[in-house]
This record gives structure tokens, C-alpha cells and sequence, in this order.
């Protein structure tokens, strides 16, 4: 097992060096020039080749890139173009509101996606699985962007229960924290239970006609059992995979929701750092995401070898 | 079923508290359409910026509703009949939020970091400075290269700025993550893309007119969610109300509407000097007037904003003390578009590469353009370009018509030098006339005002006749604020100024 962690951990170095200089270089090809946005409408001549002086823009990329990763290598992500705060303190302050709003929305999603999927494969063909099947349709083919305003409509402005935008950390004040939280991940949530609704709903239906549960039945167990001890059980291992790899995707950032919501997370802070073109804060933040990913995908390969001996020749 | 319906009952209760308890009374919630850069005068480039300091930074002059300049940390400044030297004479008993004192040194500070500081922003604005003495305690004197009388205009903006000595030179380049101003209000902590808190300044010069406790920014990038927490009570303020909200706004009696003509034009800047595919529209004036004469400007201003956008065709607005009133806006005329493009010997349709950067006004005006300019012979091909990508763009001369909007400055130099005089940094036009380079420059060594605007009127004339740059429309700046605001007034420059303002 050891020597299996050890042999993962070194593959890592060869995977994060390829991610930090693809990440590197696919932002060269982004047009428009830094120098020129950091300037806003004080576009003088001086000014910008000053700006390129300073932040190295007119050095040769590779070059550019040694003086990156030297810095990455020593904990110094360089700092904002647009606002001198280093990108450590920006990734510092995003990550949590991000990891709050993640998983929020993947525990509404389990709450609604798997008993739905359940309900709608042990209740095949009945009015049930037709209602679980529309919410799905409606789950997945719903815009964030406008489930997002009519929550905005309906919670905020028409029943002022819940404020229309913007974030409290939970340290502050929690309850605060959550009522601000609530309908953007509701809005996430949503989508993936749709998702994990329409997973679920056809693992239950193979496993229900397995042979197993089939003998199950015939020792004369309670269908509440068969389904919930024994059915589902099995049902669930490709759910999580999929969840957790959701999850993946939800801290890399909710471009539209946090935008829609104003929560200062990571997908407001890339979106906002790509059209200003503030490549600092792009290298910073997508190498840290590809970092999570990647661990994120570590952890599943070690989970799979603990419950499952045979994969670590 | 019950008790779930009763335990999203009791959270809803539980949460809607919570929102409803968090603000306090006098907490001033303003809602932005962007976050801003960073909070130094010397090192901020943004619009959006500009209103965050009017809370928190006072600069040596200010403008009123009429465009004139009026003290604010000055008392009053003076011009040697040369044009060479302006003594200023400082307000007394002024102090910074850090406790220091605002005094000649700190004034002569701040000015030569505007103009020395690396990477500063400041520089071109205060270029004619050539230094600064300290006269006596409250007076200090600039003395200029040559005359330059867009200085004191200068002024009223963030060159005219003033920060604490001892705070920005122990932060350096990060004085803007703690700004150490002598504004009305201080500045507090800022949360990159969520939140600027200000608190009001207890030593503040004119603290009697200050009434709110706190000033709260909140960054909302789009506008239906800007007004919807306005209509929720989730915000005071908002800047940059969309047009098409006004009527909302008017019919709801929980708001105010604010607004007036910006400073700033929406035009199209035509590529006379690089373009390299030398299309009829960079080679022949006449052909640049036809597309003018396309144009229905009112139409224009009917699509984008209901009429509410004033129809413009100079770079200062028609309301504006130098809008040369002898060269009106002039209507769209088919016939003489068509005949002048005729006289210019051309073949119809005439193929326009036509950049525009992305934003539903911007679009729908190039539309309603192209619709226009193709009854005249021309084929506005549009190329709908993101912003960032558009400059490099614009700069590298690659496009033929270009659809660019300037924010405005209050001296008429500020709207004209930078984009026609040849080479200037922004002449994206790559347009040189010797006539216009004159006028240029002779308007900066003026300060008669009614001399100013006679050298105006030439460059007018010549400007107009050769159309580097179409000037289509003034947009107005539209706020959005709850009526228990008072005391709200808006200034064509955009900014939200705080002083004054009550929350009932």
C-alpha cells in the first residue's frame, strides 16, 4: 500500500509540471495585451511600456515562465495586476466561499437526486417515475442564469425572506452566512440532482433485476429492505464516483451562479481576471484547481484500492 | 410531509430575520457595476474607481453642477499672467484619517508622487508640471513647462488627490490595500470582488454636512441583479441603471431616479491614417461624411436607450459651456449621402470592417447603424470584438470603423488632444492635420475662456469636415436610489458624491 502511495505521489510532480506550463502557455494565446487593460482609459505610451518593465511582460515567455514557477515553487503566486493584492491572499479569501458553496450544492443535490432516482426505479412506469423523469428533464435543461433570477424574484423582492446577492462568511455570522448561500446553491444543487437522479434511477433498475436481490426477495425479506440494505447499497458505488467528481467540478468555480449572486468565489475572480487579463491571478487560480482535481482524484484511486486489494499490482 | 413544510416554514423565518437584521440604519449600501482597481489615486485607472474615492479621498478641486470648478482641500488658485506659475492656497485646519495634518508639504507630496511615482497613472495628466514649492504653510506654487490650462481642471480629479505623506510612504505600492486619505469617510476593509466598508470620518474638514455612519460598496456586475436588490432593500443606490429600467424605476415609489448627461461621448473612431487595406473610407473625407450623413442619431438613441441618450456630434455634449453651437447635430440626409459618395467617384456598397466591442448598447447601436448606412451604399460588416482584444486591435490599426466610447473628462482638452493630435496616444484614427494640431495646443495655453472656445470653434470646423471620428451620442448616467436617500444630486461627471446625503 505504501509502495502504491509513494508511486502515485511521485506521478504527481511530472502531471502539476505539464498542467503549470500548459496553463502558461494556452494563456499566451489569449488576444488583447495586459498591458494595454491594466491601463483602462489612461492608455499613454509610457505608462505601459512601464507596466511591461514591471511586471516582466516584455521578457521572452519562457522567461516569464521561469520567474513563475519560481515563485509558485517557493509559496509566491505573484500578485494581481489590476489591484497589487497578492494571488495567495485572493486564492485564501475564494476558496472557502467556494468550498461552502460546493458543498452545499452537492448535499441538496444527494438530498433531492438519490431518493428521487429510487422512488423512480422501484416505482417503474407509475405516475412517480413520470413526475421524478420531468424533474430531471427540468433539472438538467433549466438555465442557472434564469432559475437563479426567479429565486432573486420570488424569495427576495416578492417575499423579502432571503437577501438577493451577496455572501457573509460563515465564521461571521452563520445563519447570515447560510441565508445568503441558499439560493445559489440550490441553483447548483439542482442541476446535478437532475443528473444524479437520472444515474441513480437507472443503477437501481440493473441492480433490481440482479440475481441477488432476486434471492433476496425469495428468503422472504421486507422490499424496504431488499431496496434500502441490499439494492441500493450496490447501486451507490458509481453515484459517488460521480458526485465527488461534480464536486471537482463545483470548486473550480460557478461562473454564472456566483455571478448572478455576487459570491466572491472562483469562478467570479477567473471570469473577472480573464477579461482584464490579469494573468497572474488566472495561473494562480487554475493551478490550484487542477491541484484539487488532481488530489481529489488521487483519494478516489486510494479509496478504490482499499475496498478493492486487487488494483494495487 | 407536515413537518417538512413546517421546518422550511421555521428556516425561512429563521433566515429572513437574519437578513432583515443585519444592516444597521445608517449603513449606506451602493451597488457598482464593477469592482474597482486598486484604491490609490497615483496607481487607479477605472471609471468605477473614481466613485469609490469620492467617499474617501477630497482633492484640491471639485466641479458643481454647471461644470465649475470649485475648492475643496484649496481655497482658491491663481494664474501669473504667463500662464507658467498657479499658486493654490490651501484650506486651514485639514487632517488626514490617520490624524496627520494637511499642510503645503503634504499637498507638494502628493503632487510629485502623482508625477514621480513608478507605474503612476498621474503623470500624463500633471506632464506640464515641471515642479512644486512649498510658499508657506497653506500655499503651494506649480510651475509649468509651458502654459497648460487644463491643469486646475486636472485637479478636480484624481491628480488633485491628496494622500497622508508618513501612510504612503511607509505602504509604498500597496498605499491603495489601506488608502490614508482626507476624504469624509474612511477606509475600513475591502474584500477583492465582495465588499469596500467606509466609516465616517470623525476629524472630516466639513463633518457637519456628513449624516450617514457607514458607507458600504457591493460590486454587481449585472444589472437586473443590481436592481433587484434595490427593489429589495438589499441596496440604497445603484449606478448604471439600464435605460430600458427607467420606466420600472419611475413606477415604483419605493425608488428615485438620478440623472444627468455624462461628460464622455459614444463615437466612432474611423481609421483615416492605418488602414491597410486603404478602403474608400480611410482615403476620402467625402466618403466618411456620406457615412455620417447615414446616421440618424435620435433614431439611434431611440433603440439603445428610448430616446433617453442625447444625440451629440462633438466631443463635448450639447449642453456642455464649449459645444460649439454654430455646427448643430445635422439630420440624416439619404440623398446628400448618397451624392457625396457619388462625388467621391466610389462603387456602392462600400465594405466597411466595422469592430465593435461586446455589450447589448454597444450591438444594438452598430446595428441600427448598419441598417442605416446600407440605404446610403455601404456594408457595415460588424466584427463584434471582446473589449481587451479590440484595443490591441484598434491600436495595431486593424479594423476601419470602430465603435469606442470615452468616459469624459471636464476640460474640453481631456475629450480632444489624446484622440487628434497627431501621433497623441489615442489617436486611433492615425489622423494628422496641422490645422487641428494648432488649435490643439493653442487651446492649452489659454485660460480665457472665451478666447478657449474661439480656438475650439476652428478645431470644430476642421474636424467636422474630415469625420476622424464620428461623435454619435452622450449617454446619460442613470441612478437608481431608494426615496429614503435625501439630498442625492447628480453631477455629469457620474460620480456618487456622499456629502450632504441623509437616510431617513
Amino acid at each position: 500500500m505504501l509502495n502504491f502511495l509513494a508511486r502515485r505521489i511521485v506521478q504527481l510532480i511530472p502531471t502539476l509540471f505539464f498542467v503549470s506550463v500548459l496553463i502558461f502557455s494556452l494563456q499566451q494565446l489569449l488576444p488583447g495585451d495586459p498591458a494595454l487593460v491594466m491601463a483602462g482609459e489612461e492608455r499613454d505610451p509610457d505608462v505601459i511600456a512601464q507596466i511591461r518593465q514591471q511586471y516582466r511582460l516584455d521578457q521572452p515567455v519562457p522567461v516569464q515562465y521561469v520567474y513563475w514557477i519560481k515563485g509558485v515553487l517557493s509559496g509566491d503566486f505573484g500578485e494581481s495586476l489590476r489591484n497589487k493584492v497578492s494571488v495567495r491572499e485572493l486564492i485564501g479569501q475564494k476558496l472557502p466561499v467556494t468550498m461552502q458553496l460546493a458543498s452545499m450544492a452537492i448535499v441538496i443535490a444527494f438530498l433531492i437526486g438519490i431518493p428521487a432516482g429510487i422512488i423512480s426505479a422501484v416505482k417503474k412506469g407509475t405516475a412517480w417515475d413520470y413526475g421524478a423523469n420531468l424533474f430531471a428533464l427540468w433539472g438538467i435543461s433549466t438555465p442557472n442564469f434564469w432559475l437563479g433570477i426567479m429565486l432573486i424574484f420570488l424569495f427576495s423582492i416578492k417575499l423579502g425572506w432571503l437577501p438577493a446577492s451577496g455572501y457573509v462568511p460563515l465564521t461571521e455570522n452563520w445563519r447570515a452566512s447560510l441565508s445568503s448561500t441558499i439560493m445559489p446553491a440550490f441553483v447548483l444543487g439542482n442541476a446535478i440532482a437532475a443528473i444524479l437522479m437520472r444515474h441513480t434511477r437507472s443503477a437501481m433498475l440493473q441492480v433490481l433485476e440482479s440475481d441477488y436481490v432476486r434471492t433476496a426477495r425469495a428468503k422472504g425479506l421486507s422490499e424496504r429492505s431488499v431496496i434500502l440494505k441490499h439494492a441500493m447499497r450496490n447501486a451507490l458505488t458509481p453515484i459517488i464516483t460521480l458526485g465527488a467528481l461534480e464536486l471537482g467540478t463545483l470548486l473550480s468555480g460557478a461562473v454564472l451562479t456566483e455571478q448572478i449572486f455576487s459570491i466572491p468565489g472562483f469562478g467570479k475572480l477567473i471570469v473577472d481576471a480573464v477579461f482584464n487579463r490579469d494573468y497572474a491571478v488566472v495561473q494562480g487560480v487554475v493551478l490550484v484547481t487542477a491541484t484539487i482535481y488532481i488530489t481529489l482524484n488521487l483519494i478516489a484511486d486510494i479509496a478504490y484500492v482499499l475496498v478493492n486489494p486487487r488494483l494495487r499490482a | 410531509m407536515r413537518i417538512l413544510r413546517l421546518a422550511v416554514t421555521a428556516a425561512a423565518l429563521l433566515l429572513s430575520f437574519e437578513a432583515t437584521t443585519v444592516q444597521a440604519q445608517t449603513t449606506l449600501r451602493i451597488g457598482l457595476a464593477e469592482d474597482p482597481d486598486i484604491l490609490d489615486p497615483t496607481m487607479a485607472r477605472t471609471y468605477v474607481g473614481r466613485i469609490v474615492f469620492a467617499a474617501f479621498c477630497d482633492k484640491l478641486f471639485d466641479i458643481d453642477e454647471q461644470l465649475n470648478i470649485v475648492p475643496q482641500l484649496a481655497l482658491s488658485h491663481e494664474t501669473s499672467a504667463d500662464g507658467k506659475e498657479v499658486t493654490i492656497k490651501l484650506r486651514p485646519g485639514v487632517k488626514f484619517h490617520d490624524g496627520e495634518t494637511f499642510d503645503a508639504e503634504a499637498a507638494k507630496y502628493s503632487l510629485e508622487r502623482h508625477l514621480t511615482f513608478p507605474g503612476s497613472f498621474r503623470k500624463p495628466e500633471l506632464a506640464a508640471v515641471d515642479h512644486i514649492d512649498v510658499v508657506d504653510p497653506l500655499t503651494i506654487k506649480l510651475s509649468l513647462k509651458a502654459p497648460y490650462s487644463p491643469l486646475v481642471a486636472q485637479l478636480t480629479d484624481r491628480a488633485g488627490m491628496m494622500v497622508s505623506p508618513k501612510a504612503a510612504k511607509a505602504a509604498g505600492d500597496k498605499f491603495g490595500l489601506r488608502p490614508v486619505c482626507a476624504g469624509p469617510y474612511k477606509f475600513v476593509e475591502r474584500v477583492q470582488q465582495d465588499r469596500m466598508v467606509f466609516e465616517k470620518f470623525a476629524d472630516y474638514w466639513n463633518k457637519d454636512n456628513i449624516h450617514i455612519d457607514r458607507i458600504v460598496y457591493l460590486p454587481l456586475v449585472d444589472a437586473t441583479v443590481r436592481l433587484a436588490n434595490l427593489k429589495s432593500g438589499g441596496l440604497d443606490l445603484i449606478e448604471r441603471l439600464l435605460a430600458t429600467d427607467i420606466k420600472e424605476v419611475q413606477g415604483d415609489p419605493k425608488l428615485k431616479l438620478s440623472s444627468a448627461i455624462e461628460l464622455g461621448y459614444q463615437g466612432v473612431t474611423l481609421n483615416v491614417g492605418k488602414d491597410k487595406a486603404k478602403g474608400p473610407l480611410s482615403q476620402s473625407a467625402k466618403v466618411r461624411q456620406a457615412l455620417d450623413l447615414s446616421i440618424d442619431r435620435d433614431a439611434v438613441s431611440q433603440v439603445v436607450s428610448n430616446g433617453e441618450f442625447k444625440p451629440g456630434n462633438q466631443w463635448v455634449n450639447p449642453d456642455h459651456p464649449y459645444y460649439q453651437k454654430a455646427f448643430p447635430v445635422q439630420p440624416r440626409d439619404v440623398a446628400r449621402a448618397k451624392a457625396l459618395l457619388k462625388e467621391a467617384g466610389v462603387t456602392t456598397p462600400v465594405t466597411v470592417d466595422f469592430m465593435v466591442s461586446k455589450g447589448a448598447e454597444t450591438e444594438a447601436a452598430a446595428q441600427v447603424m448598419q441598417s442605416m448606412a446600407a440605404e446610403t451604399g455601404f456594408d457595415l460588416k460588424l466584427r463584434v470584438t471582446e473589449f481587451a482584444t479590440s484595443l490591441k486591435q484598434a491600436e495595431a490599426g486593424e479594423y476601419q470603423a470602430y465603435l469606442l466610447a470615452w468616459s469624459g473628462r471636464i476640460d474640453p482638452d481631456g475629450n480632444s488632444y489624446i484622440f487628434q493630435k497627431t501621433e497623441a496616444p489615442q489617436n486611433y484614427s492615425a489622423w494628422s492635420n496641422a490645422e487641428a494640431d494648432k488649435a490643439l495646443d493653442d487651446g492649452r495655453l489659454v485660460t480665457d475662456p472665451a478666447q478657449r472656445k474661439a480656438i475650439y470653434a476652428k478645431l470644430t470646423k476642421v474636424v467636422l469636415e474630415e469625420k476622424p471620428l464620428l461623435y454619435i451620442y452622450h449617454r446619460r448616467i442613470l441612478i437608481a436610489h431608494t426615496n429614503k436617500l435625501d439630498g442625492y444630486k447628480q453631477m455629469p461627471d457620474g460620480l456618487v458624491r456622499v456629502v450632504g446625503l441623509k437616510l431617513k
